[in-house]
């Protein structure tokens, strides 16, 4: 088999793969759609288990007051919501703003030196003594309801842990417009999971975990600073159920520019990089169920599809410049403006053109249902073309990265 | 969870199928692309056959009846959309093949009418017969049509026909036949005389007769 045949082949069996997990993802909506609920309003759970929140700081000045506020404001019965401020180590006046929530009866301050931010969960874990426990970032805000609807999936005793749905707080300028999209697109694929029995991250805002889970599987660990995918990993590793409530909202801050959101990304993809290396004996065992058949391998070929297009482009960049190169050493500078023809012959009718846009055309509707889901109806924005044009621009930088550090063992940076 | 293999089967039929759709859209396209390429050298050959008839009348008409520039446009087109197709659907394609064969039949015919108009009306025309391969047997042919194409740019008389060297096609076998075309491709025939190998754009001038440049319009001509 000669080259080009094998990369052409490739690129089948690649963007075959990326259209199964979408139609995947697609048929499983259709089959559970009924049992999607978006509820409005106050829900009364069937109890009110004991929870214990988590929030670990490390330099949060800016955020922890509205943090501690949108916790404050949680509609759930107070003595049973225990609320946990770690400070891990911050050189600014974080813990100085901690103390003034200590007037709150439900409020406790602790200080560590820092350590990362599996080391403050571990350490209000430590001290935790309620039914359920969970960890809110410092720069996330909770929804009022979010807790009750959260707990209502304890109510099948099956379920170990329930994640939320993550908003993009305030969107200001056009990247966190993109990561806007991506989140509403992230609450379909994460319920989708969720059905599955398949969740591979339980976000640091707001999952809530039975504390029993942690007598089974011991506490958090460094995870690549990932701590949040790896208890999740672990979770799938001891097959106790992890669920997705999408009707829980919690808000959060996003990186507002591309180099912080080249940082988040990096740190997120090296950590799926790595915790799958960690737990690579699940891969494609049947016994844990979608997570090692679906989900991981849906993300591995997602890195491999993004890592293989950007090595075509650039192979077609390095062809174009060689060309011109060659232009230019035949005919000189005088090239002549050479403008696309608007016939339509010239239009490109290869196979591949028509996957693509079965291939977007499904990414385009999981949008969609995501941003149903999220808003209770269907909202079209040209924000979602600037996301799919700026991510499938930026997403292979860190992925390229990712891999890079991979295997230079190098841990990207929390910031 | 147990894993729903009857799911995966399912999806994966659905996802064939949307591929399969895609073969069919591709192929539809392409088939009416074939189809447009075929209704412009009906066209041609009409063309052809109509201007052979007038060059039968030639003794009763006089020279300035007969167009003298035509078919330069529509074999141009004709040639860019085949060179498309031949990178889009392969070089190994039958009906692209087939159009090759024909186009360099209608070629053939036009470079032999003009000659014969050249002499006998006096035409300013200038004709290269470009011999190429892309089979990899020619590394200097990609730069050799970028040189003619730049030539025909500056000199709207020119009239390139490029064959294929390696085509299955005994009219341009007898056209390699009588100009003695050898493997050292790139091959042009300038003014009935073989140059093999490579040419610059200079060494081409040289060659050639001279023609009137093509001159870009003033901001007056055009008033004009």
């Amino acid at each position: 088999m000669n080259l080009t045949l094998m990369i052409t082949v490739v690129f089948y069996i690649f963007i075959f793969l990326s259209i199964y997990v979408q139609v995947f993802f697609l048929v499983t909506f259709l089959e559970r759609r009924e049992e999607i609920h978006r509820r409005e309003g106050r829900v009364i759970p069937s109890r009110f288990p004991s929870i214990t929140i988590a929030v670990p700081c490390w330099n949060e000045e800016q955020t922890l007051e509205r943090t501690m506020c949108s916790l404050l404001k949680v509609d759930y019965p107070k003595d049973k919501l225990h609320i946990f401020l770690v400070d891990d180590g911050s050189t600014d006046s974080t813990l100085e703003r901690m103390r003034t929530f200590e007037k709150y009866s439900n409020v406790k301050v602790f200080h560590k030196e820092n350590g990362g931010k599996y080391t403050a969960l571990n350490l209000a874990l430590g001290y935790c003594q309620t039914e359920v426990f969970g960890c809110l970032d410092a720069d996330s805000f909770a929804h009022p309801e979010a807790l009750r609807r959260l707990v209502t999936y304890f109510d099948n005793p099956q379920v170990m842990a329930v994640a939320p749905s993550i908003i993009v707080d305030h969107p200001r300028n056009i990247f966190e417009r993109c990561q806007k999209i991506e989140y509403e697109w992230a609450v379909y694929i994460k319920k989708m999971l969720g059905f599955l029995g398949g969740i591979h991250v339980a976000p640091g805002p707001l999952s809530l975990f039975r504390r029993q889970v942690f007598n089974v599987i011991g506490s958090y660990r460094p995870a690549h600073n990932t701590e949040d995918m790896e208890i999740a990993y672990r979770m799938q590793k001891h097959h106790l159920k992890i669920e997705q409530c999408n009707d829980a909202y919690v808000y959060t801050i996003t990186p507002n520019s591309i180099k912080k959101l080249f940082k988040q990304r990096l740190r997120w993809i090296y950590g799926f990089l790595n915790n799958t290396m960690d737990y690579r004996r699940l891969l494609f065992k049947p016994q844990f169920g979608h997570f090692a058949i679906f989900t991981v391998p849906a993300g591995l070929i997602s890195v491999s599809s993004v890592l293989y297009v950007f090595g075509r482009i650039i192979g077609n960049l390095i062809e174009w410049v060689g060309d011109k190169l060659n232009q230019i050493s035949a005919v000189g500078w005088n090239l002549s403006l050479s403008f696309p023809h608007l016939d339509w012959f010239y239009f490109n009718t290869k196979s591949v053109l028509f996957l693509f846009l079965f291939l977007y055309g499904l990414i385009i509707v999981s949008i969609l249902i995501g941003r149903y889901m999220t808003h209770g109806k269907f909202k079209f924005s040209p924000a979602i073309f600037y996301f799919i044009i700026i991510y499938s621009f930026l997403a292979p930088f860190w992925i390229v990265k990712a891999v890079w550090d991979t295997t230079r063992r190098k841990n990207p940076s929390w910031r | 969870m147990k894993v729903d293999w009857k799911k995966y089967v399912i999806v994966f039929f659905i996802t064939s199928a949307l591929f399969l759709t895609a073969i069919y859209l591709s192929n539809y396209f392409n088939n009416r692309k074939l189809e447009n390429l075929k209704s412009i050298q009906d066209k041609i050959s009409i063309d052809i056959l109509s201007t052979e008839t007038k060059f039968t009348l030639l003794q009763e008409l006089a020279c300035k009846e007969v167009d003298k520039t035509f078919l330069s446009d529509e074999l141009n087109e004709l040639a860019q959309k085949i060179e498309y197709s031949e990178r889009n659907l392969g070089g190994q394609n039958e009906s692209v093949t087939d159009l090759k064969k024909y186009y360099s039949l209608l070629q053939i015919k036009d470079y032999l009418l003009m000659r014969r108009l050249k002499e006998r009306c006096g035409i300013k025309s200038n004709f290269i017969l470009y011999f190429y391969s892309n089979t990899g047997d020619c590394p200097e042919c990609g730069k050799q049509g970028l040189i003619l194409t730049a030539l025909r740019e500056k000199y709207p008389e020119l009239r390139v026909y490029s064959f294929d060297y390696h085509l299955d096609s005994p009219a341009v076998r007898a056209l390699i036949s009588i100009y003695k075309v050898g493997r050292d491709l790139p091959g042009l025939v300038i003014d009935g005389q073989l140059q093999p190998g490579p040419q610059t754009i200079e060494e081409i001038e040289k060659l050639i007769p001279p023609l009137p440049k093509n001159i870009k319009p003033t901001e007056e001509t055009e008033k004009n």
